[in-house]
Formats: structure tokens, sequence, C-alpha cells
């Protein structure tokens, strides 16, 4: 065996911190902007443009970097100037206008504009004037970023800037220091549980895989992320890609495959263009392809994109579609370590499970493994260590994307870090885990349970992939559950009757509850069906498909018999007019 | 079909930058390229999949971000996922329809315009969220939805 060398990975590292060190402290100022999906719908790319014209009226030189999210979203579009060997100071709700007045006076003047800024990042004591330091703020004090630790902070189409900052040693360090069985044998050790949903440990899936003869075998990355109300894997993608594809190259290692795809769905330009991007680099530097650093390992990846198509998600669907055809699950078994994509033994993770990897195999499995909740095999609870990557959305004050240890109770996310429901009004209802995932009522009970995804399990939703919709007292519970039944009827794939069938007479039950024209027999047919989807249907989507009904059913029951007895709206539903239908060809 | 459409067909289908290329990833470069899939679009994928002209139109019609006939000029998504649809998409949607005289999903008679119903756009935390020739924009409100309709209508075609 050919000994692979430190050598080209030293010099790779070493100019990436020169061109670092040129960034953010050489001869002229660096502007970041947020332009991941948030930051483009709140206006990031004109935002850009409005820098370059600005700063070319003023004849000054400064670097522009189009970022990713830091996960502030309700602040997007966020604006950063440094300048050289000095903080980060930010700026909120930036719009073109702010743009300008921030190049004329902080740019180009060199005084912060105290108007817009939100907070300063960098060494303490480095503070200027009246600027509050960023990790004050509760929304991101709280964090801990371990998937997330470069996201919004470097420009992540540069692949430097992600070696710069701590990048691929992980894996120079698997493949000089390491066998392939002791990186598998680090995941394992750190606990880590798959983030795409049924939260199986990652290392005991790598195991199956690697216990596979074969000498073609795929590692497979769940970016397809259908879930209305989850961004976070699109926003790893579009912030700091180069994590996953270390990450999936590390589980390409640990299991001796040779090839890996990051799955996408087509549209979503951020996260593909930049993914792309990075694959392109590692192949310039020699950290993909034939013999990675030197060494004997070879590994290949590449985007794949898929159609709309929420099912694709499910990880033999997923298979379908990068082979090019109509999303729809296969029959198991055979499972995907032994017959997976093109017939060839496969491994499929999600976006966030591959994002941890590299920071495991860099401080070791233990670490990993302290952050997060004990196992309480009395109750079980198989414990769930790491961080949670949330996505919050809804009727919340601080909307975004944060990172937290599990463990945390959800009433110190919703209300200590993102500052509770705005306007005054009630937390009434939270929607988690995607809408298979059902709801979860804000009581006080339910506020204190711990981020943990047995405990979630437990009472009735998913942890899953980490979306939480909140909603306030406006929202009507059979409403929200049309909405989530007909998204569920839209994208069932129509492969198997229980679910087919079940979904559009969910959605024809609950449109008609919502109209007060339901019946008594309602809820018991509603309950009929469930049970023969949960046990007639071939995939998650037709089995848990009932879950946003038995969920509200169980925490707001009395809103389904109001509309049926007392012919009685229990919230504000005057312009919720639409459910669309479409069964799939 | 023109000469030059015909060209752009052959050229999404046969350069394809990723080395994987499938009836799926050949449908998805002509949309890319010229926003619908004819039938000779079809008959180029089969051919060069080596695939039947009915495996192609299978795949074609399972997921609905295809079309089959030309685009209209502009394209207007409204997200009905749960973020959205708790902070007021149903507005949204009504606004939409108004703006463009439609009472559902579907093109314009002018051919201006199509209207398009999304399931979550990825900017949850800016809902209710929409998009306009695949540029989005979040928070919008009735008022300005309607006001950026009426601005892309005005503004050069997307394809
Ligand atoms: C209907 C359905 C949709 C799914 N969608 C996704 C998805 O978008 N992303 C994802 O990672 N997993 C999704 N899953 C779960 C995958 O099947 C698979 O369990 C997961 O990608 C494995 O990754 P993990 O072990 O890292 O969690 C879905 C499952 C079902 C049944
Ligand atoms: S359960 Fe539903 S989505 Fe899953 S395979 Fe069957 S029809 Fe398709
Ligand atoms: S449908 Fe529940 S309040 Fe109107
Ligand atoms: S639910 Fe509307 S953008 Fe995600």
């Amino acid at each position: 065996m050919a000994t692979p060398t430190t050598a080209d990975f030293d010099s790779i590292l070493a100019e990436a911190q020169r061109r670092w060190q040129a960034l953010t402290n050489g001869d002229r100022p660096w502007v970041r902007v947020g332009t991941g999906l948030a930051g483009e719908a709140a206006g990031g790319f004109e935002v850009v443009s409005a820098v370059k014209a600005a700063l070319e009226e003023n004849g000054v030189a400064a670097n522009v970097s189009e970022v990713g999210t830091l996960g502030l979203c309700f602040a997007e579009p966020l604006l950063d100037v440094q300048m050289p060997g000095g903080p980060r100071v930010f700026y909120r709700n930036v719009t073109p206008e702010i743009a300008r007045s921030i190049v004329n006076e902080h740019v180009a003047g060199g005084n912060p504009t105290m108007e817009h800024a939100i907070g300063y990042l960098g060494e303490p004591g480095a503070a200027p004037d009246g600027i509050p330091d960023l990790n004050d703020h509760p929304m991101l004090g709280q964090q801990q970023r371990i998937a997330l630790r470069n996201a919004g902070h470097i420009d992540p189409s540069d692949l430097y800037q992600y070696i710069a900052n701590g990048g691929y040693a992980a894996l120079n360090q698997a493949l000089t220091a390491m066998t392939p069985d002791e990186a598998r044998q680090e995941v394992l050790a750190s606990g880590l549980r798959g983030r795409g949903g049924a939260a199986f440990p990652a290392g005991v899936k790598w195991g199956f895989l690697a216990g596979n003869p074969d000498p073609n075998k795929y590692i497979l990355c769940n970016c397809e992320e259908g879930d209305p109300g989850a961004f976070n894997d699109r926003g790893i993608l579009e912030s700091d890609p180069a994590t996953v594809v270390e990450g999936i190259t590390i589980a390409g290692y640990a299991c001796n495959a040779n090839r890996g795809y990051i799955f996408i769905r087509h549209g979503h330009n951020q996260p593909i263009d930049r993914t792309r991007a990075v694959i392109e680099q590692a192949y310039e530097l020699g950290l993909l392809g034939q013999n990675i650093l030197g060494s004997e390992f070879s590994f290949d990846v590449e985007v794949a994109l898929t159609g709309d198509s929420y099912v694709s998600g499910e990880e033999t669907a997923l298979m379908e579609a990068i082979e090019g055809k109509r999303s729809m699950p296969r029959y198991r078994p055979p499972f995907p370590a032994q017959v997976g994509v093109f017939g060839k033994p496969s491994n499929i993770n999600n976006v966030k499970t591959l994002a941890y990897v590299p920071e495991i195999i860099a401080k070791g499995g233990e670490w990993f493994a302290g952050i997060g909740t004990p196992a309480d095999p009395d109750n079980r609870i198989n414990g769930s260590s790491g961080t949670a990557i949330l996505c919050l959305s809804g009727d919340i004050t601080y909307a975004g994307l944060i990172e937290v240890p599990l463990g945390m109770t959800l009433r110190q996310v919703l209300f200590d870090m993102a500052g509770g429901v705005p306007n005054g009004k009630r937390m009434k209802l939270l929607q988690t885990g995607g809408p298979l995932g059902g709801v979860l009522s804000a009581s006080d009970a339910n506020l204190d349970l711990v981020l943990d995804f047995d405990v979630f399990r437990a009472a009735g939703a998913i942890l899953g992939s980490g979306g939480i919709i909140v909603c306030d007292e406006d929202t009507c519970a059979v409403d929200l559950t049309r909405n989530l039944i007909a998204f569920c009827q839209y994208e069932s794939c129509g492969k198997c009757f229980p679910c087919r069938m079940g979904m559009s007479h969910l959605l024809e039950i609950l449109e008609r509850i919502s109209n007060l024209e339901g019946t008594e027999e309602d809820l018991a047919l509603m309950r009929n069906i469930g049970e023969n989807m949960q046990a007639g249907s071939l995939c998650g989507h037709g089995q848990l498909g009932f879950n946003p009904v038995s969920s509200a059913l169980r925490y707001f029951g009395d809103e389904f018999e109001a509309h049926i007895r007392e012919k009685r709206h229990t919230g504000d539903c005057s312009d919720q007019v639409f459910s669309p239908k479409l069964t799939r060809r | 079909m023109d000469d030059a459409t015909q060209s752009l067909i052959a050229d999404a289908v046969n350069n394809q930058p990723q080395s994987t290329v499938t009836v799926l990833s050949s449908l998805l470069a002509v949309e890319d390229a010229i926003g619908y899939i004819p039938k000779e679009a079809v008959e180029a994928v089969a051919s060069r999949m080596d695939a039947t002209v009915n495996d192609v139109w299978a795949v074609a019609t399972f997921y609905p971000n295809f079309r089959f006939d030309p685009p209209m000029e502009h394209r207007v998504e409204v997200c009905w996922g749960p973020s959205c649809h708790v902070m007021g998409a149903g507005r949204i949607i009504a606004a939409a329809q108004d703006a463009l005289g439609l009472s559902d999903e579907g093109d314009t008679p002018d051919g201006k315009a199509t209207l398009r119903y999304n399931t979550c756009l990825g900017a949850c935390a800016h809902a209710p969220v929409m998009a306009i020739d695949h540029h989005l924009a979040g928070r919008v409100t009735p008022e300005s939805a309607r006001e950026r309709i009426a601005t892309a209508l005005q503004s050069v075609p997307s394809h």
C-alpha cells in the first residue's frame, strides 16, 4: 500500500491561509452579503449590485462576496463589513439605498453606520463604539455550531476559504492516520443518528455497506428536502457545501465506496451552483478523483438533480430518480446496501448527517457523543448526540436557521432564543418535522419537551428534519391539517392505492369539516382510512401520512368538534380558500 | 418547430455538464434551455438514451414541473406550503389570480404569464413567498404581489 503523505495537503493549506489572510487582513475591506434563499427573497442580490455600484462610484477597492446564511433570516439581507484586520460589523434588513450609505460611510469613510447595525463579530476589545457583540443576540449566543460552523462566514463557492477555516484536515487525517474501519468506528462512537427523519445510527448503516465486498459502491447524499418549512439542507449547501463534500468523501473512505451523488431538487440554484463549484475545485486540488492526496483512495462525486417530487426524498425513490426514472419507491428487500442505485450497493444519508462527519473525525466521536441527551433504556430513549439544526418559521419573532445542542427544550428555543410570537399573541400550535410529522399543541408540557428524537416520538411528533412552524392563536388546527393533507395528497406518488386514494378522501373530508359541513361519522371515517393507509402503504409517505390528522385530533379534538357539532370556526380562516389537487399521471 | 429550437434541444440533450446522463437529467436540461418539453424533445431524449418514446413520456408526465407547450413570457409562482399558509398565502394567491385575470393555476389567455402554485420555495423564514421569473420575493403582501406582477408584465420576457 502506498503511504499517503501530508505534504500535498500542507501546501494546499498554506495557500489557503495565505489567501484568507489577504482577504481578512490585506489591503482592502471585505463586504459579505447574505444571498441564500432567504437572502435572495429579501433582496440580497439587489444589495450586492448596489454595493458594487457604490464602490465604483467612490473609487474604492473592496472584496465583495455572496455568502450563504448566518441563520438570522429575519435580518436578511444581512451585510457585513470587515476593514483590514478589524471586526466584522453586521447590518440588518439592508436595502440597496442602505447599502449605498454603508459603502459611503463605512467602507469608504471608515466609520460604521450605527443606524442599521445589528452587531459585530471579532476579537473582544475590538468593539466599535456603541455596537453590541452579535453573540449577545439571543438567536446566536446560545447556538453550538458544528454543521453550520462556516455558514455565513465564508464564500461558499471558494474551497480555499473552507480549507483555511479547518476544512479537509479531517479527510487528510483519515487518509494518513486511520484505516477505513477506524474512521467508521469514530462515527459509530459519536452516536450520530441520521438527520433525514428516521434517526438511524449512521455508523451502523455505514457498516452494512462497508461489509459488502462489491468493488463498485455508492454513497448518496439526500438534499431533496421537499418538506415545506424545512430549509436547513439547502441552507447548508448554499452556505458551506464543502463540509458535505468532505463528509461524503470520508463516508466513501469508511465504506470502501468509490462514487458519490449529492441529490438536489432542480431549480434551487444557490445550493446546486455552489455545490458544483466546490466539487470542481476539489478535483483541481486532488481532494476528489484518483488517489486523493496521494493515497490509494479514489472517489468521484457529482450533483444529481430531480424534478418536483416530495417522495423522491424517500431512499429507494431517490435511487429511481438518480437513474432518471419516475421516483416511485421500490420494494425492500433487497436493501440499498445490497442493491442500490444502478444495481450497486449504496448507502444514503441526509445532508446534515454528512455535514457533521468532518468535525467528528477531527475532534473525535467521544466529543460529539458528549453533546446532546443521554440514553434512558427504561423509557425507550436511545440518546440523541450532537446538535439539532432547526428551521424556525411562521408566527415567530426571529425566524431563521439555528443549531443548538440536543437536550435544549422547545421553550428555550422558541422563547429565549427566537423571541416567541410577535404582536402580543399566544403561541398555539407547532408543526414539526415536515408535513408527516404532524402537530403539537404549544402547551406547557410540550414546550418543556427536550430536543431528542425519541422524546418527540413519544409525544406523537417527529423532530425529523428540524422544521418548526410556529402558529399563533389565529391559526385553526382544522385548517392547517387540511393544508398538510393537501400537500400529502398532492405528493402521493400513486403507486399504492391506500395512500393515493386515502389522501384524496382525507382531503375531501377535511374540506367538508372546514366548510362546517362535516358530520359525526367523519372522524371515525378518517380514522378508518388512516389505519388502512398505515397498514397498506409501501413507503413512509402513506404509512405516516395520517400523522397530521391523528396528532391534530389528539391535541385539538375540541376544534374538530366545534366545526362539526357547533358549526363554528375556531380561528381566522377567512383567506384560506385554497387546496390544490393533483393526482400524478 | 424552427431550426433554432431544434438545435437548442439537441445541444441541451447532448452537452450535459455532469457525467451521469439519464432520461430525467436530459428532460431537465431541455426544460432549462427552452422552458418546455415538445414532442421533438421527447424523441431526442429517447434516441440519446436508447429508450422508447413511451419511457420518456412516463418520466416527463410524473414530475409536475414539466410543461408540454411553449412557456408564457413570464412565470409567477406562489407558495402554499404551511409556513406560507399560516402567514397568509391564501391572500397572495387570490391577489395573483386577480392581477392575472385567472381563477386557478394556468396560463393567461393573452400568452403573457403562467401562474403556478409551489409547495415550498425554500425561503420559509420570509413567508409568504412568491417567485417571479425564478427570482424569489419574500414577506409579500397582496399589494406588493400585485405590484411585482405588474412590473414583471412590463419587463422583457424571461424566455
Ligand atoms: C416520503 C419520504 C420523503 C423523504 N424525504 C427525505 C428528504 O427530503 N431528505 C432526507 O434526507 N430524507 C428523506 N426521507 C428519508 C430517507 O428515506 C432516508 O431515510 C434518509 O435520507 C436517510 O438519511 P439519514 O440516515 O442520514 O437520516 C424521506 C422519507 C420518506 C418516506
Ligand atoms: S405510500 Fe404513497 S408515496 Fe409511498 S409508494 Fe405508496 S403511493 Fe407512493
Ligand atoms: S376552518 Fe377552522 S376556523 Fe374556519
Ligand atoms: S413553505 Fe413557503 S417557502 Fe417554504
